[in-house]
């Protein structure tokens, strides 16, 4: 019996570059790689070629030039005297602010839709069925254009709110009237809000390229900080009850530490509330909140929260049967059993789709352009790109702007997705 | 034993009772309506609350529906009508505004002499889409193909087509029906000859520029299977996509132009301005959805892949596309790719829009096969090796028909995102159903103050294209499942 002991020593054919899997993965990359750099090479001549056609220069020092137009909604201080980068970051804010509210409106309406999804009632599932299907089938655009149209084109004047003499006299109601005990107005201008007005104040803190509200960070780092002790508390219960197997009370501790800091705060800066009302033509006092954000904020959360709520049915009806049967044996309560059994396997299902339902939010947002929303498409890719001709440069910021917050959620879910994987083979 | 109890009891029933009938309550409706609307406390609420939400919307919406008016010229005379007739103070649908302006609606700015065209398209799509959709299957195919013979029929006969040509598309179609009857796999050519016919239809123009770009396709597979047994298969590969690309490069245009001088024929050309509505809609929907696929197929097995570059590329293009917002990427087809490409170069914005579009659907849709590609057990991927496949071939007959099999769902419902999608166009010019034509028309002074009619219509039209995919979807889902859970 030979054996084949030795194997033939092949020498190098060229041939082999594409026909020996030891060397052709190596033959494409090289491939794939010259021919992306040729094609990088060619789109960075154009451009240069193109600049150099319009005589234009790329650089972003327009960044600093004054900005020179309004913007109606702004969370930091902002004159049209005001650098473009300042309107950059008013409307990076605003982008942020419908993100926000628009994903805490989304995920409660959805999980409560998706819930009642799964009820036994008939005609409740029904009816969230008929939302799902509708919300989902039809696009988005639509309900943000719908939603501003009603708010805009339906709602009263501001005159209509009026009592005038004649009318008390005769005892007849104003066309309008206000919301929710007489402090929300909502009219064709906009909707007027209360606003919180603070008698003693702590002032603002200048730094130099930004100021800081003294009041709004105090009442956050107070709120932080009643958090943390809460949770402290919380631990420390735990602790005690591993150690002893009793468990100390601890509500009334965490209901006095969760508020009575911070209504104590507010006492002392004497809050109040500004309502609004009608002088004149208009309403004064409170804050304006325009419908182009409350149309897009409307309009995100309706449609998200027909996408959450698929998540979450999907996410609980993963959990088979067996598992609360399973823990119901082992003599877990309904309540333990959702929280130790079932919750932390549909959250593993649900949290993935549900970041990048958060992500698509965001992203939705760009849709404010349909109503003038000024947020940072409007701002930065809008009207600066407008007035300073520079496509290239804003079009790029914003693109990277959009991609890094993208970027930092999907990083952080990832992370997330990683920490509570099962571990296969 | 038995005998004792015979002889000790005088009377034993030998017959069965008739069975009771169950109570009142454990029956029909009222067992149904305990069970599924009264069963606990909450749900009694629930129950109470959802009735009333439904008879709250009944009574808003229910009067404006049946109040609904057809025949009127202006938004003011709707609101007479509807005040003489219900009395005063009552609401009422206008749907004479879609009476009046559905054209625009469905075709926008498209010259209304040559609605045969799009319409035709249309209904050959459909024929199109049949060999792929249901593939094989006689009865599917004879009822899709005869449906689309009575739509053709029935519409182009209201679209005043040329007799020339709605002679010509009903014989197509009926020759398709008997193709169907004998070699229904045969039809697949009509669908790879579509793309050419449609683009043709729409635009018009000479009909030898799809021609002669066909002719490129034919040259390319003629040169594969000339030279691959000569040179071997990525060589022939190689070499026919080289002369393909020449051909276009430096033959198309001037053969085009001799074809045409030789033998004029063609249609009145239309321009891409002239697009609008749901045709629009479409046309951008279906293209991204054809060339999405298999772009997606391609980076999502990219993304897979050993090959460290390969890999590379394929993440950074998806991440990119997928991190930023679809409008960015309009714009960027409508500003930067004039800074992009050669001094000069101009080419239509409808397929700038399309080129974008595709590419973001790719990205979704690699990212969604990815998710199929791991979901397969590793077993699959080593019994392939085992079976000493190599790359394509595993990938073609094992790996990927399980992995799109597994994302058919989240494959269809980016398709749908795509196509809802296809309204965004309207925020770089043209004329989307949704934004462009219903601004146009609530800026009309007859129609001024109109909303919910033409949101309501195109909403609606939305909802049937849409919902009838994931529809499909389903159907696809079950018929492909082969497991026995």
């Amino acid at each position: 019996m030979a054996m084949a002991t030795d194997v033939p020593k092949d020498s190098f054919r060229l041939s082999m570059l594409i026909y020996d899997t030891r060397y052709r993965s190596y033959t494409i990359q090289i491939v794939v790689l010259i021919l992306f750099a040729m094609a990088v090479a060619w789109l960075l001549n154009n451009t240069v070629q193109n600049l150099a056609v319009r005589g234009k220069q790329f650089d972003y020092s327009f960044l600093w030039q004054r900005a020179g137009y309004d913007i109606g909604q702004q969370l930091i201080p902002y004159t049209n005297d005001s650098t473009h980068f300042r309107a950059l970051l008013v409307g990076l804010l605003n982008t942020l602010v419908v993100a926000f509210w628009g994903c805490i409106f989304a995920t409660i309406l959805g999980v409560i839709v998706g819930v009642l999804r799964l009820s036994n009632n008939w005609l409740i599932g029904r009816l969230m069925t008929i939302y799902v299907e509708i919300f989902r089938n039809v696009p988005l655009l639509l309900w943000i254009l719908l939603s501003y149209v009603i708010l805009s084109e339906t709602t009263p004047q501001p005159r209509d709110f009026r009592v005038t003499d004649e009318m008390a006299a005769a005892g007849e109601e104003p066309a309008a009237s206000m919301m929710l005990f007489d402090t929300v107005a909502v009219t064709n201008r906009g909707t007027n809000i209360p606003a919180p007005l603070f008698d003693r104040g702590l002032g603002t803190l200048d730094l130099g390229f930004m100021t800081l509200n003294l009041t709004f960070w105090a009442i956050l780092a107070v709120i932080a900080g009643s958090i943390w002790v809460n949770r402290r508390i919380l631990a420390s219960a735990r602790a005690q009850q591993e150690a002893t197997g009793d468990r100390p009370v601890t509500w009334w501790k965490s209901i006095l530490v969760l508020f009575a800091p911070t209504i104590l705060l507010l006492v002392a800066l004497g809050f109040h509330l500004e309502i609004p009302e009608l002088r004149g033509f208009n309403f004064a006092g409170g804050i304006l909140v325009a419908h182009s954000f409350t149309a897009l904020t409307i309009a995100l959360s309706l449609y998200t929260a027909a996408f959450i709520a698929e998540i979450v049915r999907a996410g609980i009806l993963a959990i088979s049967r067996g598992q609360t049967e399973a823990a119901f044996a082992l003599g877990l309560r309904p309540n333990r059993t959702m929280s130790l059994i079932i919750l932390p396997q549909a959250l593993r299902v649900i949290i993935p789709p549900l970041i990048s339902q958060y992500l698509n939010l965001t992203k939705n947002t760009s849709l404010g352009i349909a109503v003038s929303y000024l947020d940072l498409r409007g701002t930065l890719g809008g009207i600066s790109l407008n007035q300073t001709g520079r496509e290239l440069e804003c079009m790029l910021l914003m693109m990277l702007i959009y991609l890094s917050i993208s970027l930092i959620i999907s990083s952080l879910m990832n992370l997330y997705n990683k920490s509570v994987q099962l571990k296969a083979r | 034993m038995s005998d004792t109890h015979a002889l000790t009891v005088t009377f034993v029933r030998d017959t069965m009772l008739p069975p009771a009938p169950p109570p009142v309550g454990e029956r029909g409706a009222v067992k149904w309506m305990r069970e599924n609307l009264f069963s606990t406390p909450l749900n009694i609420a629930l129950t109470v609350v959802g009735l009333l939400a439904v008879y709250a919307l009944v009574t808003a919406a229910l009067p404006w529906w049946l109040n609904s008016v057809w025949n009127a010229g202006s938004l003011s005379e709707c609101r007479q009508i509807v005040a003489a007739s219900a009395g005063e103070g009552a609401t009422g649908a206008c749907w004479a505004m879609i009476r009046e302006r559905w054209h625009q609606f469905l075709f926008g700015f498209y010259p209304p002499s040559q609605y045969w065209r799009p319409v035709l398209a249309l209904g050959l799509l459909a024929a199109a889409l049949a060999p792929v959709l249901f593939a094989g299957q006689k009865r599917n195919l004879t009822i899709v193909l005869g449906s689309v013979a009575v739509y053709l029929l029935v519409t182009l006969y209201l679209a005043a087509t040329p007799a020339g040509a709605f002679a010509l598309s009903i014989a197509v179609i009926l020759g398709m029906i008997g193709l169907a009857q004998v070699q229904p796999g045969r039809l697949l050519w009509f669908t790879l000859l579509y793309p050419a016919l449609c683009f043709w239809l729409l635009w018009g123009g000479s009909i030898w520029s799809p021609v002669v770009v066909m002719a490129g396709f034919a040259l390319l597979y003629g040169v594969f299977r000339l030279a691959s047994p000569v040179i071997g298969l990525a060589p022939g590969a190689a070499a026919g996509i080289l002369v393909a690309v020449l051909w276009w490069l430096y033959l198309d245009i001037p053969t085009a132009r001799a074809l045409q001088q030789a033998l004029p024929f063609g249609l009145q050309s239309v321009n891409s301005d002239q697009f609008g509505g749901f045709l629009l809609a479409i046309v951008i929907g279906v293209t991204g959805i054809t060339f999405s696929l298999p772009i997606g197929i391609l980076l999502a097995l990219g993304r897979q892949s050993d090959m460290l570059i390969v890999k590379t590329l394929s993440v950074g293009f998806i991440e990119f596309i997928r991190g930023v917002p679809l409008i960015t990427l309009l714009f960027t087809a409508s500003l930067l790719l004039q800074y992009f490409l050669p001094p000069g170069t101009t080419f239509d914005i409808i397929l700038r829009v399309i080129i974008l579009v595709t590419f973001f659907a790719a990205a979704y849709l690699a990212e969604v096969i990815r998710g199929g590609l791991a979901a397969l057990p590793r077993g699959q991927y080593e019994a392939a090796d085992a079976l000493g496949l190599d790359y394509w071939r595993a990938q073609r007959l094992i790996i990927l028909p399980q992995a799109l099999k597994v994302s058919i769902p989240a494959i269809v419902s980016t398709f749908i995102g795509l196509f809802k999608d296809t309204t965004l166009v309207a925020f770089v010019g043209l004329m989307d159903p949704l934004k462009g034509v219903t601004q146009i028309v609530r800026a009309d002074i007859n129609w001024k103050g109109i909303y919910w009619e033409p949101y309501i219509f195109v909403g609606a039209i939305f909802f049937i294209i849409c919902f009838g995919m994931s529809r499909y979807s389903m159907y696809l889902e079950q018929k492909l499942k082969t497991d026995h859970r």
